[in-house]
């Protein structure tokens, strides 16, 4: 049946990968080089210049500030996300009142743009017209923060908004995972005389363990970028007190011309992404459940 | 869930009383307060942006959470064509259609050669595809935007039409591949057999055999087209040609400077509500398919 399988094999996949080398794998290789130069201009080319890029980001404190943003969305976005995210999961599976309407209105926030939401929210935090001050002020708070525009509220804000739109996702891939959980564990347990609590942590957690994994490395990658949001929202401001490592890799490339230090970032925050993922799938490695 | 089944385990937890039944009815009780202010939490601020887009300026001033005294039909109007809504969703379907037709079809295509026909490089050109997930996009963005300007491509359609669709290989490739290997062969051997060539089994058996596949990768590939910010940010600085995600952001930015609240509200309710009718009547389908990539992964 494979007789000519070579008629069918290059014009099926010739395409696909004349797009897919030119417009993803050569700007990743040539982005690797492009890190080791010193590129400003578009007339003249890149020039070699080892990892001075590097070396120079280590005195750079926009850099360490934008990767200490980052950081504090690394820690912030998995704890609350994955936290509510399993609360309502579990809760869900046990079959409540209006259960379809809750994993169908939690889930929505997800098909809307990141974009859509920036803007939403920066509505709902606005000093002026925004829903959320106003409600404070009705119930006596007098002078609610300016949140998107005070250096120890904006981090927060933003953060929030990234938990509220991820929480439907994170918990419609727990639900899928906790209904594959063979029912006769749970009677099992039941029978023991183990509680809804017992339950969880000793039955649902370590069945879900590695969906959970995913989850968190899923987040964590988000925690990295934080580029549409972040430019929505406070265009890393104020005075760069959002800043994140995307939105300045961002500005200097494309606003300060300096390509091959934007490129170099680019690169760090691919490696740190790297190695995250790595320590923590050491980290979170369990033997795998048998059932 | 029943008091039985999560009644406490005796002499464990119950000091709180010898009235286990009202103890559960009240805990039951919190916790579906919970969840419906959860819901509250993620409904409210989109339905207050929904009715605050009928109200007027000085309404959204000076009485943000009142319902609108008269509805400002006008102010729909204004998004559309004075703040060019209508331009940016026109511009939005001009790039993301043609994407999403490429790539389910380029895909399946690969996909299904890399399932099916064994030949040295098979595993290594799967890998290559592979390795693109790896990388966060914003690392090739520089050498994207050079590589792209130097084929003249800035600011076209066609060339963003070909960045999305270049950057959406590695997954739709490895779904549809384990697709198409949990397709029975009999079928495609039966095929061959009774005369059929290779293109009419990948094109009258295989890709019908699909479809429940390529429905999955469509969904997610769509509302990841649609939702992108990063790559037309950079490819498409020409703002008669900006996509919905720019067209906004930059209408937020302009409002510092111009006045007009109402419009632009009306501008993002504009943008939610295809979004809010395609979810409620394909939601299942789209929990499925955003969620694919999570669970097979």
């Amino acid at each position: 049946m494979y007789r000519n399988k070579y008629r069918v094999i290059i014009p099926f996949l010739f395409p696909s990968l004349l797009i897919y080398l030119t417009f993803v794998i050569y700007p990743y290789l040539r982005a690797m080089y492009i890190s080791l130069t010193r590129w400003r201009g578009l007339a003249k080319p890149p020039e070699f210049i080892g990892l001075a890029n590097f070396a120079k980001m280590m005195q750079d404190e926009y850099f360490w500030n934008a990767l200490g943003n980052n950081g504090v969305y690394m820690i912030m976005l998995p704890v609350f996300t994955i936290g509510l995210a399993l609360f309502f999961a579990f809760l869900l599976t046990q079959g409540v009142p209006f259960g379809k309407f809750y994993r169908v209105s939690y889930f929505f926030p997800q098909v809307m743009s990141i974009v859509a939401i920036g803007v939403l929210w920066s509505f709902v935090y606005h000093p002026l017209i925004g829903m959320l001050n106003s409600l404070l002020q009705s119930i006596g708070i007098n002078e609610p923060p300016v949140w998107l525009g005070n250096p120890d509220t904006v981090l927060g804000a933003v953060g929030s908004v990234m938990i509220w739109q991820a929480i439907g996702f994170f918990m419609i891939m727990f639900i899928a995972s906790m209904e594959a959980v063979p029912d006769g564990l749970y009677e099992a347990a039941r029978i023991d005389g183990a509680t809804g609590w017992h339950i969880f942590w000793h039955i649902t957690i370590p069945m879900i363990w590695e969906t959970l994994q995913t989850a968190i490395i899923f987040i964590l990658i988000g925690a990295a970028n934080m580029f549409a949001i972040t430019q929505t929202m406070t265009m890393g401001g104020p005075s760069r007190s959002s800043e994140v490592l995307s939105t300045y890799l961002y500005d200097e490339a494309f606003l300060n011309s300096e390509f091959g230090y934007g490129t170099a970032v680019a690169v760090a925050l691919f490696v740190i992404i790297f190695l995250i993922s790595v320590v923590l799938q050491r980290l979170m490695k369990r033997d795998t459940l048998e059932y | 869930m029943t008091t039985e089944t999560f009644k406490p385990r005796k002499n464990e937890d119950d000091s709180t009383g010898n009235q286990p039944d009202i103890g559960a009815f009240i805990s039951k009780s919190v916790l579906n307060i919970v969840l419906a202010i959860w819901a509250v939490v993620v409904i409210f601020p989109m339905a207050w942006l929904l009715y605050s887009s009928f109200k007027t300026d000085k309404e959204i001033f000076f009485s943000p959470w009142a319902l609108p005294a008269a509805p400002q039909w006008d102010n729909f109007s204004r998004a559309w064509t004075e703040a060019h809504i209508g331009d940016y969703f026109l511009n939005s379907f001009l790039v993301v259609l043609p994407a999403l037709f490429l790539i389910v079809f380029l895909s399946a295509m690969a996909a299904y050669v890399l399932a099916r026909f064994p030949f040295p490089g098979n595993r290594f050109i799967f890998y290559l595809f592979m390795a693109g997930m790896l990388f966060p996009v914003f690392m090739a963005l520089i050498p994207l935007f050079f590589l792209v300007r130097t084929l003249g491509m800035l600011n076209t359609y066609h060339g963003l039409v070909l960045v999305y669709v270049a950057y959406s290989f590695p997954f739709s490739v490895f779904f549809l591949t384990g697709f198409f290997k949990s397709l029975p062969s009999e079928l495609h051997e039966a095929a061959i057999i009774d005369g059929a060539n290779q293109y009419q089994v990948f094109f009258k058996i295989m890709l019908p055999l699909a479809q429940p596949g390529l429905i999955s990768i469509g969904i997610f590939n769509f509302l990841g087209m649609w939702n992108q910010y990063l790559l037309p940010v950079v490819l498409m600085t020409d703002s008669k040609r900006y996509l919905l995600t720019q067209g906004l952001a930059f209408m937020l930015h302009q409002q510092y400077y111009k006045n007009d609240w109402s419009g632009l509200f009306a501008a993002v309710s504009l943008i939610m509500i295809p979004s809010l009718i395609v979810y409620v009547i394909f939601q299942g389908q789209i929990q499925k398919g955003i969620t694919v990539g999570a669970l097979k992964g």
